[in-house]
């Protein structure tokens, strides 16, 4: 047996079709290895779509047939030849015959083509309902034994999984508080600085301390957190439990008499509604902290003239108005992300379009909630 | 141990580390062009790591693998690239990409690197199915819709389509039925015998050893001790002895040599 020819040069490949009427000729020459799939196929698919009569193939300066080409030139000629019994191979390969056989065995049998399709506008519509109302079945099903889970942990406490939750904690909470903390900062440093351009044409310069006090409590603290939130442990959560399922882990789990929902998604769902709140805490002050900063050094407000102004702007609701809806957007972003989670089945692929469609979802919710908490404050006059 | 003048593969003094864990300490090996080559081992003695070692999947921490009389340690990534191409693997638990059917997985390799379109991928991939036995409907499978005789089955004709005269399988028969390991034992004879491959298959079916291998190499302590089946049976190595004459071994044996 030959080394491995990396540089070793074989003649170009080549396909002589020569002679007509009942009589043809296929000369083959030059390299007809796997290599040359590509150019060979193009010469081959060049023959003449029939040949009737005889067909005697010229195999003798094929240069290390490969078996690729070989099939397709059988398989060309199976379609162009009257009968397989006009074709004479001269010198051929030996794997011919193996291939031969595999003709004759159907091996080319075309795959059907994918399902699906279109189909007319009442039709996909339909379809659409129904998946819909499929995956809010699911979705129930999902919430319900999520309060299973809950209401088991009432009587037996141990379904709570205290160290797993502290691990989510961890995770989703404190490991959070550095990013959290900079872009609240950051925001509320570039509103009070906006802000403050336009009070100064009305000489009201100190209403900023208002503008960020109202507005980084009640609004801009809960919602860039539980978006920043989203993004982070959102994607993690169903990136984390699709993985598993696609390994099987939650069937193996399912299998040795343990929930899935109550191991991987409760812990994860109660943590991120524990650590949530804590965050929009911290994301509040280091907002207030970004637009003093601003007022001292840029409008130079004195630091007790700021603080009297914050006393003064902040109603004894405002902050609860934006902490009460931490754990609300904190429940949508662990639902979802768990929820996308357990729904992967199958492929890498599914794993990548369910994460995404976690945080985009996950993001889209908390913002609706906003905007229903905003109508209901201005109803309840909160 | 007979020194083939040409070999296929040889690996001399090699040493393979994770942390302090040592796998390999000194292993040589040398498979000849042509032959069925199975490395056998107990469990986690480094069956696999060689085998991604000699695909320069893994640098070894010393010592050098040779392939086709090239150093796969010292060839540049972009090299190995092409060169592996040579190869055909199939990996322990099959590796097909999941978010491909089983026709698209045995073209995207076409596709890559023969430049290959439309309907010739098509005939190709029904060529390489059929090869393996598959039957033509599980070209439109997804690799979770398949049994796992037919991912094996999907591995290994993803692992020809490039028409490689190197073949490494990973435990190709584990997992399945005697019967259908049986059938896949004379898959590999009958591919062997017509397309004139070299095999190093990693395997602790003891019925495929006997009916497929022309030699074995087992891994003891990190090294490699190499023989014919029936002259390693003979060795008085203690965990030899015990594997191939252990209680499940005597009937493999009894029939393979009969
Ligand atoms: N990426 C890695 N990091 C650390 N250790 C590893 C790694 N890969 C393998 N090992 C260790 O190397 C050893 C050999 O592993 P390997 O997968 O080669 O075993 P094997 O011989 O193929 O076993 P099996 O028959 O079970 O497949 C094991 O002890 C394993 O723990
Ligand atoms: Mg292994």
């Amino acid at each position: 047996m030959p080394r491995h020819p990396p540089t070793d040069e074989p003649g170009v490949s080549s396909l002589a079709l020569e002679g007509g009427g009942g009589a043809w000729r296929l000369v083959l020459g030059g390299d007809w290895s796997a290599r040359e799939l590509g150019p060979l196929r193009v010469l081959i698919d060049a023959l003449p779509p029939t040949l009737p009569g005889a067909v005697t193939c010229d195999w003798s300066a094929a240069e290390s047939p490969g078996i690729g080409p070989t099939w397709a030139l059988l398989n060309h000629l199976a379609r162009a030849c009257a009968s397989p019994l006009s074709v004479q191979h001269l010198n051929p390969p030996r794997h011919i015959a193996f291939l031969e056989d595999l003709r004759a065995g159907g091996g080319t049998a075309p795959h059907p083509a994918e399902a699906g399709g279109a189909g007319r506008p009442v039709e996909r519509l339909g379809r659409w309902v129904l998946a819909q109302s499929e995956q809010t079945r699911l979705f129930a099903e999902f919430l319900g034994r999520i309060i299973t889970v809950l209401g088991r942990a009432v009587l037996h406490p141990r379904a709570l999984r205290v160290p797993s939750l502290t691990r989510h904690l961890y995770e989703t909470g404190v490991t959070a508080i550095p990013i959290v903390s900079l872009i609240a900062f950051l925001i509320s440093v570039i509103v009070a600085y906006l802000g403050a351009q336009q009070l100064r044409l009305f000489g009201a310069d100190i209403f900023v301390v208002d503008l960020i006090a109202i507005s980084v409590l009640r609004e801009m603290g809960v919602l860039l957190t539980a978006i920043i939130v989203a993004g982070r442990s959102g994607s993690a959560f169903a990136a984390e439990i699709g993985v598993m399922r696609l390994n099987e882990e939650t069937d193996a789990l399912q299998a040795m008499g343990m929930d899935p929902i109550e191991l991987l998604v409760v812990p994860r769902v109660l943590a991120l509604i524990l650590a949530l709140p804590l965050l929009t805490v911290i994301a509040d002050a280091m907002g207030i902290a970004g637009g003093g900063l601003l007022a001292h050094f840029q409008l130079h407000i004195p630091w007790p003239q700021f603080i009297g102004r914050l006393h003064a702007a902040i109603a004894p609701t405002t902050f609860w108005a934006g902490l009460i809806k931490a754990p609300v957007f904190a429940a949508l972003i662990g639902l979802v992300g768990t929820y996308r989670g357990m729904r992967v089945r199958d492929s890498a692929r599914e794993l990548g379009r369910l994460t995404t469609l976690a945080v985009v979802q996950s993001i889209f919710l908390v913002i609706f909630a906003d905007a229903l908490f905003a109508i209901l404050y201005v109803r309840l006059d909160f | 141990m007979a020194e083939s003048p040409d070999p296929v593969i040889r690996v001399r003094g090699l040493v393979s580390r994770f942390g302090t864990q040592l796998i390999h300490d000194g292993l040589d090996m040398q498979v000849a062009a042509g032959e069925i080559f199975a490395i056998v081992g107990g469990s986690g003695t480094g069956k696999s790591v060689l085998m991604r070692t000699i695909l320069g999947l893994r640098r070894p921490e010393a010592g050098t693998v040779e392939v086709y009389g090239r150093n796969i340690g010292a060839l540049p990534r972009s090299e190995l690239g092409s060169f592996v191409q040579s190869f055909g693997v199939t990996f322990q638990n099959g590796a097909l990409i999941s978010s491909l059917t089983v026709a698209e997985n045995v073209q995207l390799p076409l596709r890559e690197y023969r430049g290959v379109r439309g309907t010739a991928l098509e005939e190709h991939s029904a060529l390489c199915l059929a090869m393996v036995g598959l039957p033509p409907q599980s070209a439109g499978k997804y690799p979770a819709q398949l049994s796992g005789g037919m991912i094996k089955r999907a591995a290994l004709a993803r692992a020809l389509a490039l028409e490689p005269k190197l073949l490494f399988l990973d435990k190709p028969t584990a997992g399945l039925d005697p019967i259908s390991a049986a059938a896949f034992d004379e898959l590999l004879l009958y591919l062997h015998a017509r397309l004139g491959l070299t095999v190093v298959m990693i395997t602790h079916d003891l019925d495929t050893l006997f009916r497929t291998c022309d030699r074995i190499g087992v891994i003891l302590d990190g090294a490699m001790l190499c023989g014919t089946p029936s002259g390693l049976a003979a060795n008085p190595q203690p965990w030899i002895q015990a594997y191939f004459h252990g209680p499940r071994a005597r009937a493999a044996a009894g029939e393979g040599h009969g």
